[in-house]
């Protein structure tokens, strides 16, 4: 009896420490794709042609999401938060709690998790296809390396498209704030832009809040190309690359985003 | 599917215009940028026994108006008081005077540093210390004095 | 046609006239062999077929002349340069005197059918547009498709996706072309059309053309010579009269395509018997 369960806690055992050792080699793989990338990244630079194609396809076909949802968080911000301060009399501090919430936090989370969605799951399946589709290794054996020519261009896209899109999501929502608090509920717009801008700081709440897009942006983007050149070369293999991009970006954001507050926004004097 | 350069150009473009153009709405009108970086001043010294809640940041104000920023606070070692640094814009002198305060705008409002500037000829310099200041009031202290003055007209009655 | 600057760690070969050739190549994943002891000699301007059953090896053995893939042991020699020696430098060089006809085509899609044969000659070379787009024109030509230069790879058929491929792979006017299943998939009039366009390019540009193929009618149509590849090994070689007159099982089972032979019909199981009275 004592062996089954010996037997049964190593078996176990094995198998946590083949998972284990599997993940790491797996993070040693990805590392070192991560920096195969980088290495070939100049070439996506000589041609621009290619990376300002891939900053169009993630970026610019991405603005209506950001735009739209950017809109609405900022409303409904605007909605919640004026619900709770003017039981407090600090109704005029909406436009700071908005700005705040947003450029620190909201901003880039929330475009980051949009842009994974949407321009991370494309970027995947590009890739993910091409490779199905032998196009990876067709361009290998006519002498053109695809990390220079088809994944440089797409993560140095996603890298320049985050932080503009962050930027645009965060105006449009305390545009949508100002719609809500000043047009609709009617709180005086002098104190609503006054308390704001004092109560903002460049450096820190700003600056604190595109660092973060862009980190995000790099995660992101690494992730996406990633599991595309990693992807089983099969339809199957596609979907579930796709699949665990959004997963994988998702949770790396949320990871990355309290590490960065912890650090950026510690004790505020 | 095959986008011809130039409008992929306008595009991109117009993208990259738009996101720098958030951005720089964001540090303008949202953020202090145009207060911050660049406003010249100099910074003057000042010396408390408590600061009570001011805070780095806090505003520097002279009948109400924003005349500067608290740049720094710290502990002197010896004398156990409270040095606080201000920078102060460029364009407005105080006399040597000048008492310095530690005041609150309204009950739970923010702290601030309130310049009341005095009637001498000379004016503070870079890195003058404020002479005559004033700490800020703590809640606690007031509440224990006014409880011990009303214990002691109540006692003497 | 050594390059000097690639690292000479292997003597000339014994046959300088052979474009390419293997030397008790050895080749597997983990425990799993999928080549073991191929040796091959290919002449310079022939058309040779490797011919075998699904997933005996013919995909890896091409991969192996390309340098995707590193032998484990023998030698992989193409014009006389030892592929899995190259650096990745020297590797690029060599891969451009190749061109490679990967199965159903795999172009470009986000590339015009002009785009995609004009890659290579924009990648590797200098030439001023008019000059690219006389050779594009000139390749198309060659395989009866310069009308269709503007359309995009969805909008082509499997037998004219498969041609403009071919047109690709002989941009840059290659010494050795490999076919990987040239012939899957397509309807009669292009299995003709596939066929000869490979013999006749063959012929008229000088190129050594590998096909890897189990078509065996085409195949002993066009080819100079015929490889057997069962179960990662060679088992039979020999020029199309050969092959036609031989009286090895193999060769007979895959040229008769008879249903069982040296190549089972049934998948390995245990007696029919005893696994239909197991439930009893």
């Amino acid at each position: 009896m004592l062996d089954t369960v010996a037997a049964g806690i190593a078996h176990v055992l094995r198998r946590m420490g083949g998972r284990t050792v599997a993940i790491v080699g797996w993070l040693g793989y990805a590392t070192r794709f991560g920096v195969a990338v980088v290495l070939e990244s100049p070439a996506a630079f000589a041609r621009l042609s290619l990376t300002l194609r891939e900053i169009y396809f993630s970026g610019v076909l991405s603005l209506i999401i950001i735009l739209v949802s950017g809109l609405f968080v900022g409303m409904v911000l605007a909605l919640q938060g004026y619900d709770v301060l003017q039981r407090y009399g600090a109704a005029e501090s909406l436009g700071v709690l908005v700005a705040l919430s947003l450029v620190r936090e909201l901003g880039p989370v929330v475009a980051g998790l949009l842009f994974a969605s949407r321009a991370g799951s494309a970027i995947t399946a590009e890739i993910g296809l091409m490779k199905a589709t032998e196009q990876l290794s067709a361009m290998e054996m006519m002498a053109v390396d695809p990390l220079a020519r088809v994944v440089a261009p797409r993560f140095w896209g996603g890298i320049i498209s985050m932080p503009l899109l962050t930027a645009l999501f965060s105006t449009l929502g305390i545009f949508g704030a100002y719609l809500v608090g000043v047009k609709l509920i009617g709180i005086d717009p002098g104190a609503f832009w006054g308390n704001m801008q004092a109560g903002v700081d460049f450096r820190y709440d700003i600056v604190n809040g595109i660092i973060k897009s862009i980190v995000f942006g790099i995660a992101v983007s690494l992730i996406a190309v990633f599991e595309g050149y990693d992807a089983k070369p099969t339809a199957e293999g596609v979907s579930t690359a796709t699949t665990r991009t959004v997963v994988e970006s998702s949770l790396a954001i949320l990871g990355l985003d309290f590490v960065l507050t912890v650090f950026m926004f510690r004790g505020v004097a | 599917m095959n986008l011809n350069r130039s409008a992929l150009d306008l595009w991109v473009g117009t993208f990259v215009a738009i996101g720098i153009g958030a951005i720089l709405f964001l540090a303008l009108k949202v953020g202090n940028l145009i207060n911050f970086a660049s406003a010249p001043g100099y910074r003057l010294e000042a010396r408390f026994d408590n600061i009570g809640g001011l805070k780095l940041r806090a505003s520097v104000k002279a009948a109400g108006v924003v005349v500067g920023r608290v740049e720094r606070i710290r502990l002197d070692p010896t004398t156990y008081q409270a040095v606080v640094t201000v920078k102060i814009d460029e364009g407005y002198q105080f006399t040597t005077d000048t008492i310095a305060s530690i005041l609150t705008s309204g009950l739970l409002g923010d702290v601030y540093i309130g310049l009341d500037p005095g009637g001498d000829t000379q004016m503070l310099a870079d890195g003058a210390k404020v002479t005559k200041t004033q700490s800020g009031v703590i809640l606690e202290k007031l509440i224990g004095q006014f409880l011990f003055d009303k214990a002691a007209t109540g006692g003497g009655k | 046609m050594s390059d000097p600057s690639t690292p000479a760690s292997v003597p000339a070969p014994a046959q300088p006239e052979c474009a390419v050739e293997l030397a008790d190549v050895t080749f597997g994943y983990d425990r799993r062999p999928v080549l073991t002891g191929i040796s091959m000699a290919i002449p310079r301007g022939g058309v040779v077929a490797i011919m075998g059953g699904s997933g005996c090896g013919k995909t890896t053995i091409l991969r192996l002349i390309g340098g995707q893939l590193k032998p484990q042991s023998g030698r992989v020699l193409v014009a006389g340069d030892s592929v899995p020696d190259l650096d990745r430098e020297a590797l690029y060089v060599m891969r451009r005197k190749l061109g490679m006809l990967f199965q159903f085509g795999a172009l470009f899609t986000d590339m015009s059918v002009y785009e995609n044969i004009a890659f290579a000659l924009r990648e590797h070379t200098d030439l001023p547009e008019e000059l690219i787009r006389d050779l594009v024109l000139m390749k198309l030509h060659a395989v009866g498709l310069r009308g269709a230069a503007r359309l995009m790879p969805s909008e082509l058929s499997g037998g004219m996706a498969r041609r403009v491929a071919l047109a690709r792979a002989i941009a840059l006017d290659p010494m050795l072309v490999m076919y990987d299943e040239p012939f899957a998939g397509l309807d009669p009039i292009s299995l003709g059309v596939v066929g000869q366009l490979i013999r006749r390019l063959s012929d008229a540009l000088g190129i050594t053309s590998l096909v890897v193929t189990h078509d065996v009618y085409e195949s002993l149509k066009i080819v100079d010579y015929l490889y057997f590849v069962s179960e990662g090994k060679i088992i039979a070689q020999g020029t199309p009269a050969d092959v036609r007159a031989s009286n090895d099982a193999f060769v007979r089972q895959f040229v008769d395509g008879a249903p069982d032979g040296p190549v089972p019909f049934h998948y390995p199981a245990t007696p029919y018997r005893s696994e239909l009275f197991a439930r009893a």
